[in-house]
This record gives C-alpha cells, sequence and structure tokens, in this order.
C-alpha cells in the first residue's frame, strides 16, 4: 500500500501565486496591446503592422520573468509583475506616442531590465547575502554617488545637472543605483544598531540620550549623500534620499523623535538650501506662482497643468491630444501627458497601480520574519513610493518640482533597471517570506 | 518594527490620496479656467487643425471655406471674395483670433453646438465635431451691388429685409481682405494687420456699424415719426414759411439749405427737407423728443446684430438737457448737433417705417447647417424696437414717397417701382458734407429697406448733396435686387 504524500503547502501556494500571476499577466497584455492599437487608430483606420510583434516580445519578456520566478522565487508574491508591468506598458505607449525614436531606446532598456531583473534573481539567493556585505555595499553606494562629480569624461553635466557618469559607450544615472545600495547598508547597520537607537545608552537626568558613536556612521553616510546630491543640484534625488533614511529610522526604532528630528532637519536644510542656491529659490517660487513668468520659468509647470486640464475627466484619447507642448513630456512630465490622453480616469489609475505596488512591498516587509528583510523591503518600498509622489506632486504642483522619473513609466535606462533591480529584490524577499512561513 | 512600517505605509497612501485630490482639482476644478486661457496653445491646435464649416450667402456662395492644406496646420481658411464680404465674415487668424461672423458663430462651424453634435447617431458615433454651415442673410447680388453701386468712394451701404431683419447686404468702403490674417506665417500676417492699422482710412473698421455720422436730414423721419406720435404736429400743420429759425439761450440762428426761404405744411417741409420747421419740431418736443429716440434705437443699446465685436451705440438728444441746451434740440430736429448714428441704425429707422413702426432685430444668420444640409437652427424674426404707430409709419412712408417722386430724392427713383426715401446731406465742420439717403422699395409692398452714405460728398466734394450722391447708389442697389430677385 502506498500512502499519498502529504500536499506540500509552499509547493501549493507557489502553484497558485504562478498561476495568479500569468493570470494577471494576460490582462495587462492585452492592456497595453489595445493601447498600443488605439494609439495608431488615432492617425488612421489601420492596425499597425508591428502590434503583433510587439505584443509577442512584451509576452515573451513576461514569460522569462514569469518563468524565471517559477524557478527560482516561486512563491513570491504574484502582483509585483503584472503591476510593474502594467505600468512599463503604459509609460512605453506613452513614450512611443511621444516621439518613436525614443520609444525603441526604452524597450531596449526594459530588455537590460529583465536582464537584470533575473540576473538579481539569479545572484542574489537570499537577502541575508546583502546583509553580509553591507559596508562593501555602502563604499559602493558612495562611490556610485560621486561618479558624475567626477572630471570629464566620466562625469557629465546633462540640463544643468551634473548626475550622468560615462563609462565605456555607456551613458547612465549611477544615482539610480546608489539608492538601492544606500537602502541596503542603511537596513543592515540600523538593525544591527536598532535597539541601542531606541532606548538610547547614555542618561541625563530623566532623558536617554543615544550615544552620537552609534550615529555617526549613519550621519556620515547621510550627509555625504545629501551632500553630493546638491553639488549635482538633483534635489529630487536629495530629498527621496532624506526621506527614504529618515523613515528607515523611524521605522527600525519606532521612535517618532526621529520622524520629527528629520522633519526639523529637512526644515533646516531647505532654508540652507533656499538661502545658498539660486536654483532652489527659483524653483520654490515658480512652485507658489508660476504665472509671474509664465514664458520663462514658470513654462513647465504652466504647460503641465495645460495638459492635466486638457485631458479633464475622460482624456482626449491617446493620440489626440498635444501633450509633447510640454517640456521633457518622456521623462519628468510623462505624467503630464498620460493626464492629457487619459484624463482624470486615467491618471487615478496609475496613482491606484502605484499604490498597490506599494502595498504588495510593504506587504512583503510585514510578511517577512527576519528584521533586514523586513527593513530592507519597506526601505525599498519607501524609494518606489516617495519617488512617485515626489515627481507626481511636482508636475501637479502639488509640491515644487524637482526633476525625477516616474518608476516604470518614465523614460529613462537607468531607473528602468534600477527599479527592476528593486522589484527583483522584492520578489526575492517575498519567497522567502512565504518560505519561512509555510515551508519545509 | 511591523508596526512602525503599517504606520509609513499608511504615510505612503496618505500621499498618493493627496496626489488624487490635487489631481481632481486641476484636472476637474481647474480644467474649464485653464482650457480656455489664451496663453493655451492648445486652444489653437484644438480649433485650427481642424475642419471648419463654410459660410455661405443666402443664394449659396461660399463666402468663407477652410481646404486640407500641407503644413504643420494642416487646415486653411479661405475668403474667396476677400475684401467684399471682410467686415461680414471677418477672419480666423492663428495671429489675431476671430472675428466678425469667425467670432460669433464660432461654435457653429466648428461643430461644437447641441443640435449639430447630437443631431445623428452617426457623429455621435464617430466623436468627431461635425462642423456646421453658416448660411448668411446676405444676398450676393445685393452686396456686389453695393460695392458696384459705391466705387471707390469712401462710405457703407446697409441693406435689410424689412419683413425678417435679415442683413441683405451691408459693405463699406475701404474694407480689407481677411485672407492674409488668415495665413500661417505670421510674419506674412502681422506685416498685412499692421498694414492695415496704420492706414488712415481705417480699412478693418465697418463703416456700416463701427462708425458714427450725424444723419444730416435723414434724421427727419425720426423727428418726424415722434412728432406725429406725440401729437406734437400731423402732417397738415403749417409752419412759416423762414429763412433761418432763431434759436433761445443763443445769438445764433439755424438756417435753411442753400439760404432758401421754405416752410408750409409738414409734409411740404418734408419733401423740401425744410430745417427751420424741422429746427422748431425739435424744440416743440424738447424733452420728449430725448426720451422717445429711444424707441428709434437711440441713446440706448446698440442694436444686438449677430456680429462680433458688437455694433456700438447711436447718440441723440440726451434726455434732462433741455433746458441747458435747447439749441442742441433744434439742431438734433435735422440730425445735427448732438446726434451721431451708425448706417446700420439708419437703415432700422428706414426698415421699421416699412414694417409699420416696428423695427426687427437685425441679423445675418440665416440658418445653420448639418453637413448633410439638414437646417439645425434657423432665424427666427423678432422685434427689436416699436418705433412709431401704424398710421404715423403710413404718414411717413406717403411723406417719403413724395420725397423721391418730387423732392430732394428723385434720384433714387426706379422704373416700375415706387420708392419712398430720405436725403441728408450732414454739415462737417472744416469740410465737404456727407451725404445720405434712406429708404425702401416697394413702397407699396416693402421688401428692402437702404441707408447709404458717402462720406465727405465723394467725388462732388463741397456742391454734394445727399439727392445727388447718395440717392443714386441707392437707386441702384435696389433696382439691381429687385430686378434678380422680385418674383
Amino acid at each position: 500500500m502506498t500512502v499519498a504524500a502529504a500536499p506540500d503547502p509552499y509547493r501549493l501556494l507557489a502553484r497558485a501565486r504562478r498561476r495568479s500571476e500569468i493570470g494577471l499577466g494576460l490582462h495587462v497584455l492585452v492592456f497595453v496591446a489595445a493601447a498600443y492599437a488605439l494609439l495608431a487608430l488615432a492617425d488612421g483606420p489601420t492596425i499597425p503592422p508591428d502590434l503583433p510583434a510587439i505584443a509577442a516580445v512584451i509576452a515573451g519578456m513576461y514569460v522569462v520573468v514569469h518563468l524565471t520566478i517559477r524557478r527560482l522565487a516561486p512563491a513570491a508574491d504574484p502582483t509585483f509583475v503584472p503591476l510593474v508591468a502594467a505600468l512599463n506598458g503604459i509609460g512605453f505607449v506613452t513614450i512611443t506616442r511621444l516621439d518613436r525614436d525614443l520609444a525603441r531606446i526604452q524597450a531596449t532598456w526594459v530588455l537590460v531590465g529583465v536582464v537584470v531583473f533575473v540576473g538579481v534573481l539569479v545572484v542574489v539567493r537570499e537577502i541575508a547575502l546583502l546583509e553580509r556585505y553591507r559596508y562593501t555595499l555602502g563604499l559602493l553606494g558612495i562611490a556610485f554617488l560621486l561618479l558624475p562629480l567626477a572630471p570629464p569624461p566620466v562625469g557629465r553635466t546633462i540640463n544643468d545637472a551634473r548626475i550622468w557618469a560615462k563609462i565605456g559607450p555607456v551613458s547612465f544615472q549611477p544615482g539610480e543605483i546608489a539608492k538601492v545600495l544606500l537602502v541596503a547598508f542603511f537596513a543592515a547597520y540600523l538593525v544591527e544598531k536598532r535597539e541601542l537607537l531606541a532606548r538610547g545608552s547614555r542618561r541625563i537626568g530623566r532623558l536617554h540620550i543615544v550615544d552620537p558613536k552609534h550615529l555617526g556612521p549613519l550621519f556620515l553616510v547621510w550627509g555625504v549623500s545629501i551632500l553630493v546630491m546638491v553639488a549635482e543640484k538633483d534635489l529630487g534625488s536629495s530629498l527621496l534620499l532624506f526621506s527614504v533614511f529618515t523613515t528607515m529610522l523611524y521605522m527600525a526604532t519606532s521612535r517618532g523623535v526621529y520622524l520629527l528630528g528629520g522633519l526639523a532637519l529637512f526644515a533646516i536644510g531647505a532654508t540652507i538650501a533656499f538661502r545658498l542656491f539660486d536654483h532652489v529659490q527659483t524653483r520654490v517660487d515658480i512652485w507658489l506662482d508660476p504665472w509671474t513668468d509664465p514664458g520663462g520659468t514658470g513654462y513647465q509647470v504652466i504647460q503641465s497643468w495645460y495638459a492635466f486640464a486638457a485631458g479633464g475627466l475622460g482624456g482626449t484619447g491617446l493620440g489626440l491630444g498635444a501633450p509633447d507642448k510640454v517640456p521633457y513630456a518622456a521623462t519628468d512630465f510623462i505624467f503630464s501627458a498620460i493626464g492629457e490622453e487619459l484624463g482624470l480616469l486615467g491618471t487615478l489609475a496609475v496613482v491606484a497601480t502605484l499604490l498597490l505596488l506599494v502595498g504588495s512591498g510593504f506587504r512583503t516587509a510585514i510578511d517577512s520574519s527576519r528584521p533586514f528583510n523586513q527593513l530592507f523591503c519597506a526601505g525599498l518600498t519607501v524609494i518606489l513610493g516617495v519617488q512617485s509622489f515626489i515627481i507626481i506632486g511636482g508636475v501637479t504642483r502639488l509640491i515644487p518640482l524637482t526633476g525625477i522619473t516616474l518608476p516604470f513609466v518614465s523614460y529613462g535606462g537607468s531607473s528602468l533597471v534600477a527599479n527592476f533591480a528593486i522589484i527583483a529584490l522584492l520578489v526575492r524577499a517575498s519567497d522567502e517570506a512565504a518560505r519561512r512561513r509555510v515551508g519545509p | 518594527m511591523t508596526d512602525s512600517i503599517r504606520k509609513v505605509g499608511l504615510g505612503i497612501v496618505a500621499l498618493m490620496m493627496l496626489l488624487c485630490a490635487q489631481l481632481t482639482y486641476v484636472q476637474l476644478g481647474r480644467a474649464e479656467e485653464l482650457n480656455a486661457d489664451p496663453a493655451n496653445i492648445r486652444l489653437v491646435l484644438r480649433d485650427f487643425t481642424r475642419g471648419r464649416g463654410p459660410i455661405v450667402t443666402a443664394d449659396g456662395v461660399v463666402i468663407a471655406d477652410t481646404v486640407v492644406v500641407d503644413d504643420e496646420i494642416g487646415f486653411q481658411r479661405r475668403y474667396p471674395f476677400g475684401p467684399l464680404y471682410a467686415h461680414i465674415t471677418g477672419y480666423q487668424s492663428l495671429r489675431y483670433g476671430l472675428s466678425g461672423l469667425e467670432r460669433s458663430y464660432d461654435a457653429a462651424l466648428l461643430g461644437r453646438e447641441f443640435q449639430l453634435q447630437f443631431g445623428d447617431l452617426g457623429t455621435i458615433l464617430t466623436a468627431e465635431d461635425p462642423e456646421g454651415t453658416l448660411v448668411t442673410t446676405i444676398d450676393s447680388i445685393g452686396q456686389t451691388a453695393a460695392r458696384d453701386a459705391l466705387g471707390d468712394r469712401t462710405g457703407s451701404v446697409v441693406v435689410i429685409d424689412v419683413k425678417t431683419g435679415g442683413l441683405v447686404a451691408m459693405y463699406s468702403n475701404p474694407t480689407y481682405d481677411p485672407t492674409y490674417l488668415a495665413l500661417h506665417d505670421a510674419n506674412a500676417t502681422e506685416v498685412a494687420f499692421d498694414a492695415f492699422n496704420a492706414d488712415p482710412t481705417n480699412p478693418m473698421r465697418s463703416r456700416a456699424y463701427r462708425e458714427r455720422y450725424a444723419p444730416g436730414s435723414t434724421f427727419k423721419v425720426v423727428t418726424t415719426g415722434i412728432a406725429l406720435d406725440t401729437g406734437v404736429a400731423t402732417p397738415d400743420r403749417v409752419f412759416p414759411r423762414l429763412k433761418e429759425l432763431e434759436l433761445p439761450l443763443t445769438d445764433r440762428t439755424l438756417s435753411n439749405f442753400g439760404d432758401q426761404t421754405c416752410g408750409g405744411t409738414l409734409a411740404q417741409s418734408f419733401r423740401d427737407s425744410c430745417n427751420t420747421t424741422f429746427g422748431q419740431l425739435g424744440l416743440d418736443l424738447a424733452e420728449q423728443f430725448a426720451s422717445e429716440v429711444e424707441q428709434y434705437g437711440i441713446n440706448t443699446a446698440p442694436p444686438p446684430l449677430d456680429l462680433d465685436p458688437p455694433s456700438v451705440r447711436s447718440e441723440g438728444p440726451i434726455r434732462g438737457t433741455f433746458e441747458r441746451e435747447a439749441p442742441l434740440f433744434a439742431q438734433a430736429g435735422i440730425g445735427q448737433g448732438p446726434v451721431a448714428v451708425t448706417p446700420l441704425a439708419m437703415a432700422l429707422v428706414a426698415q421699421g417705417v416699412a414694417n409699420g413702426g416696428q423695427i426687427l432685430v437685425p441679423h445675418l444668420m440665416g440658418e445653420i447647417q448639418d453637413r448633410d444640409g439638414q437646417v439645425v437652427e434657423r432665424w427666427a424674426p423678432r422685434r427689436w424696437k416699436t418705433a412709431m404707430s401704424p398710421s404715423a409709419a403710413a404718414d411717413v412712408t406717403a411723406m417719403m414717397i413724395d420725397v423721391v417722386a418730387n423732392g430732394t430724392g428723385t434720384r433714387a427713383q426706379i422704373p416700375g417701382v415706387q420708392v419712398a426715401g430720405k436725403t441728408g446731406t450732414a454739415q462737417q465742420p472744416g469740410g465737404a458734407p456727407h451725404a445720405w439717403f434712406i429708404g425702401f422699395a416697394p413702397a407699396a409692398s416693402p421688401q428692402y429697406a437702404i441707408a447709404v452714405i458717402v462720406e465727405r460728398g465723394g467725388e462732388l466734394g463741397d456742391d454734394a448733396t445727399g439727392g445727388r450722391v447718395a440717392a443714386p447708389v441707392a437707386q441702384q442697389v435696389l433696382s439691381t435686387l429687385l430686378s434678380h430677385r422680385t418674383p
């Protein structure tokens, strides 16, 4: 007599999750292909001849990613990849609408992103690996941050921001990769010191004060990153790194005083930056009233508002608006282009998609059992969420505009590759969490 | 740690909600205002890079249309007759926006009107804006006749359909060619626009409804109508035969044309255009004169002609000033002094007399058609003012017939058609007078009302009179129209 083997709950979970991933993926494929076809229909009543090819390439990449996950992280959360594909798809269609040449380059970068995604899953078999190499990663992060400041031909200034580096034939923004490395360093460091940071080791009267020596390395890396960003005139990334580190400090310690301290530091830093740098002042002035110089400094934001207004509730329809009238429509202002052609319904859908992605990230963080995994995943997720907020808030004039990409949507290779790496790490962590919970 | 992660997560959710609120604010709350901002390039792109319905005359002549061209805009507005209809069509200009009918019927021409949008299911399904065709009341025969009759003289001709208030012709010389303003080349447009504006004769301003003149003796139609309705005079009231009328409050007098002596009954005075009689009437009417002219569309809101920019207001004797300024009321009686009117206003006075005292709302829109030629909107004639009683209108008509038959307006006679009219020779400080004629025909069953002004006497200069210069213009236009359009 043979006894039927008890079903392995990890395998069952993996099978169910991968099946969801296929189903959701099919939805995304139909949605992106339909958007691409609609875009072409704006020009005339013919279905674009390259539609099947494009659909096949998207499907192919999706299959590769899916099979990789099936093999290397089978029980990972099934929503990451479809959500990324949806954002990436709407971004690709919008870039195609704006500039077909850019779209071709973007397609190549998506391909590179997929390779990086697979590569990260292959190399990082355990999140703990990153914890082990925390200082290496931290130093590497600083090195990447500093790279654009290197003398030409390596460091390059484009559009008044020195955030580019050229190594060999490839130009990229090292800051995008630095973000991920620094978050890994911070997570590891904070997990190690969090008891000390949370309780405080010295007493002065009734106050518990944290020994500065524990905070030293933290402030060093923090300060260097912020200073570098300011030197590179990359306000958006500065703001992003600052918020990520502050929230990570808070998450590690659960002490609100760090949030308040972060806010105070931010206020001081912002005031100094406002006093010292003309371009910071200009940004704030534009935010307060772009109409004082509608043809000059206020131009971008005003054009962005026109685009959003032109979209109204339902949008003009893909290919039927004039989003190319907004400067940098494919990168910083891609959300304005979406707002014009897909309307409020479209922009809210994109925000909802980002929110779902962020939700999956936080769920992975909370489901994880190892403190490093928790903090690392939460940090990566805060990057995605805050970066989206900074750029969407900027182009809608909710906050002063600071140029930064919209994750997975904007045109831009470095950001795309870094974000794919973030998702790969989250997928890895998610599988680990599932394995620890239900696995053998 | 999970607790604080959850809190940060909620914080991010809150930020995203803020984004949603801001998006709703910009895309819904501020949308209307931003979309209408003149600095918004989309406004231009939306209205210029697409088809636009034609403007045609009542007899089917296309006077403005849009063709597909091979440039970045893709559509070009054309005005096939250039200057002839310029003051009616106006222009659609990338650089200078819209004017004239292009402006007042923009929505219809673009197909943005409700009736056009939901007229048939086909256009709803294609989501295209179905451009409308604007059929005007202008008759190409009348408009061309007005241009030919005026020749190269400075002035204006306005012809109104007596029964509908529709403008049959409205021509002013000098005029301009809107084709230049519709060009896509910004420099060429600017050169043309600057040249038109630098021209001292002001060709872009329609004299017909944007310029005011002293109407001279044509205003005696108004003075007479008011005198009859107020009971200040009857056609048979006898006035003294005078060479000049003594005016109160001043040493100055009011003299007759060519220092003639005239007078007699009101009807005789009207025929001979006797200034002393009508100066006296102005004094007799006193304050009533200032209040009653409002019923003739003077000293009140300008006629609501469906053009943008709108007509200017016409002026007459001012209420409450008789006690101090009585001489001005005498001068107003003969269409001088405080009286300043548009040719359109005088054409409406003639139309009112011809229509039993009822002045109709003047208009250029006859109907709006969809692309299949179906009428989606038709002008419903409506009353603007009740100028005079039917009996006063009949009396004034009889006097106007006499003017053309036996008086100063004989050059307006048309063989086989009875014409009613009144001439005017408006004295101008420091130069030749303006020559006027207003009237209508056929007198028994009026079809067309007309006002003609030839500035500074035309080719006759100082020797000009309304009868010699303006009456022949009216005669030519009315006879051309009647010979082509009478069943």
